[in-house]
């Protein structure tokens, strides 16, 4: 484990209120990662083969994990609008930029104020937007693990499992996934999870090469949502994982990958 | 001593299967309406309002009410709307309403219009409690959690506001936003009706409550645990100059009287056969885990000495058992000659000025509420008035909380009076 966390820094990126974690590792293009709604995942194996590629900035959102909350901050696109001003303030532009679940929908936000900024857009599993058939997983009314448990198709499959959803969760695991169904709940309690303006607003990415991608049994954001990205995104592509549930990232981490970084070339 | 009824009007339907330690066991949030009988839910609301009136006529003083939402155990998921018929079929009992949710209204300017006007039809009877009520409360009326502690603050101030100052105003709060405030009723209190707060769990609420010198009523909690969230609301106090004393506090528990001791124990333990309640120890139903860790609700660290109980307690069935409540006196049951004693000794340990009789509930009848009334009116609450005299525990009500002094007793004028005084 320690020499896993030894792959990447840790820092320290200073915003007029507080202050983010950022993790930085790996060399090449930039590659901005979102996490999702319970906050970093922890660094995980997607992780260390994207910085084998590019340097990939993972940060913890403002009121997840090790960030400062944003007392004023109380809709995803405000957030949304902090990154751009750290991005500016880094002199970073036309960078690629993944987004994880409810992190793919701040990443939609931010590509819809600021297209110019990305090079590359993915979204995976995102949330953000409303389906027209089904509705997207309550997981403010069902536990952090049972949400975790149903984000699967085949959890005995998973290498990675045991790491995102330990059979018996530390209390510090338990706190930080409390304090990231907070911060979510802040952003994004009403209307539950999308923002009823963004399928119109995304029209401005048809300059943005941009990649929608999940399990193609994902049951928490329902396929509608994604296919209304799809069509929302003018030349976008959709495609979805085999035999993947919601974050086929952990999943199946060798299509995923294999897809994304083909994708980001 | 402020003397006061209270019931949650559970909805008593044994052909429903859900009936507590009799029945099935109810996990919060999941059962359907779908079970709901109009006719009895009819004569439910009918006879929790027949009860009260005699609660009257017995000699409470106050007449409380609370709310809650999407769930058997309470059919009061409107407040207001038995206070208004209260305000005119009663006459005399403070109508205390503990409480209102203030954060779960979007618009709180309701409330301000309908509180004032319950105060209107009663003539001035009205305590207005607020609550910031329990996860329930907020997913049914999809109120953000994260925000309901800010949302409750801003609501109490803005309807203080609205209630004490001159209209038309602006607000333009964080949570509510007003271009033209200026109802047309006012209360008939002035300057408000008292404002009172419940709760169990919250360190914030009392420590808020403290700083506005606004009345604690803690809700069913044990003994030592309740002793010391007052404490906390008394340290507050001295941080801000000033004692507290019985005037800021108040309690609830179960209480019921009868004829002889096998009937009052026979019927007190209907306190806990009843549709499941979480918050009715010992039939508190199964934990909705969920509904604990709804997102933001309360802070996780600032908890009050009886938030442990108060979850441990939800943690499953029938976890505190009808014997341990009665033997640590947060369920009381015998004739007037034994209860008395028993409510002596909560009233020595606690020192509250106003107390609550939560009884009628569960699955007790009709005639089980109007017989324990009955001996209470009779014997019960003039014997409570005189060791609450002898203990010298003013009430809210006597004793302003706000001053710490006695409220002038207005002598009513002599017609003399009234022809020397020049009048416009």
């Amino acid at each position: 484990m320690a020499g896993e966390i030894s792959k990447f820094e840790v820092q320290e990126i200073m915003i007029p209120e507080g202050k983010l974690q950022m993790r930085i590792a790996g060399e090449g293009e930039p590659l901005l990662l979102l996490h999702g709604e319970l906050g970093f995942p922890g660094w995980m194996g997607y992780h260390r083969t994207l910085s084998e590629q590019f340097r990939v900035m993972a940060p913890s959102h403002p009121g997840y994990d090790g960030s400062d909350r944003l007392d004023w901050a109380m809709h995803v696109s405000d957030i949304a609008g902090v990154y751009l001003q750290i991005l500016d303030d880094l002199e970073l532009s036309g960078i690629k930029m993944m987004g994880f679940s409810m992190g793919g929908w701040l990443a939609a936000e931010m590509a819809a104020m600021d297209p110019g900024k990305f090079s590359k857009l993915v979204l995976v599993g995102p949330m953000g937007v409303k389906p027209e058939k089904g509705e997207i997983y309550d997981l403010f009314l069902n536990l952090a693990t049972e949400f975790l448990e149903e984000s699967f198709l085949d959890p005995d499959s998973v290498e990675e499992y045991a790491t995102i959803r330990p059979g018996e969760p530390s209390p510090e695991q338990e706190e930080l996934w409390e304090v990231g169904r907070e911060q979510s709940a802040r952003l994004a309690w009403k209307p539950f999870m999308y923002n009823p303006t963004l399928p119109h607003l995304l029209r401005r990415l048809k300059t943005l090469q941009t990649l929608i991608v999940s399990g193609k049994q994902d049951s928490i954001v329902p396929f509608d949502s994604l296919r209304i990205y799809n069509e929302s995104i003018p030349g976008s592509l959709l495609s979805l994982i085999n035999q993947s549930g919601h974050r086929p990232e952990i999943e199946k981490p060798d299509d995923f990958l294999k897809l994304v970084t083909n994708f980001l070339k | 001593m402020f003397i006061g009824h209270f019931t949650e009007r559970p909805y008593q339907d044994p052909k429903s299967g859900y009936f507590g330690a009799t029945g099935k066991s109810i996990k919060d949030l999941t059962v359907s309406n779908d079970i709901y009988d109009p006719i009895l839910g009819s004569d439910l609301y009918n006879r929790y309002l027949d009860e009260k009136i005699y609660a009257e006529e017995m000699g409470f003083d106050g007449l409380m009410l609370n709310e809650h939402h999407s769930s058997p155990f309470c059919m009061g998921s409107t407040v207001n709307v038995e206070a208004s018929i209260l305000a005119r079929i009663t006459n005399k009992a403070k109508i205390v309403l503990l409480g209102n949710v203030l954060p779960i209204w979007d618009d709180p300017l309701w409330l301000v219009e309908q509180l004032a006007t319950i105060d209107m039809i009663s003539k001035g009877r009205l305590v207005s409690g607020w609550v910031r009520g329990t996860a329930r409360e907020s997913v049914a009326h999809n109120s953000p959690p994260a925000y309901n502690w800010e949302r409750f603050q801003e609501a109490h101030e803005f309807i203080i506001k609205a209630w004490t100052e001159p209209g038309p105003f602006r607000w333009e709060g964080k949570h509510y936003q007003y271009r033209y405030v200026n109802p047309w009723v006012r209360p008939y209190q002035k300057p408000h009706p008292p404002i009172m707060l419940p709760g169990v769990v919250s360190r914030d609420s009392v420590v808020w409550a403290a700083r506005q010198r606004i009345p604690y009523v803690m809700l069913a909690t044990q003994l030592e645990p309740t002793r010391q969230s007052f404490e906390v609301y008394k340290e507050t106090a001295r941080e801000e100059g000033y004692e507290a004393g019985p005037q800021n506090f108040g309690y609830l528990w179960k209480v019921h009287v009868d004829e002889t001791e096998e009937l009052a124990e026979e019927v007190a333990r209907k306190f806990v056969q009843g549709p499941s309640n979480p918050f009715n120890a010992g039939n508190e139903g199964t934990a909705n885990l969920a509904l604990n860790k709804l997102p933001g609700m309360t802070s996780r660290r600032k908890t009050l000495p009886t938030a442990q109980v108060a979850t441990a307690n939800r943690g499953g069935q029938l976890s505190r058992s009808f014997e341990d409540q009665v033997d640590d006196h947060t369920i009381i049951f015998g004739t007037p000659k034994t209860v008395i004693p028993k409510i002596r000794h909560v009233l020595e340990y606690l020192r509250p000025g106003s107390v609550f009789f939560w009884d009628g509930d569960g699955a007790m009848t009709h005639d089980d509420q109007m017989r324990s009334l009955r001996l209470m009116g009779e014997e019960v609450l003039p014997a409570v008035r005189e060791i609450a005299d002898e203990l010298e525990l003013p009430s809210s009500f006597e004793v302003d909380p706000k001053t710490g002094k006695k409220f002038d007793v207005m002598e009513p004028e002599t017609p003399d009076e009234i022809a020397a005084t020049p009048r416009d």
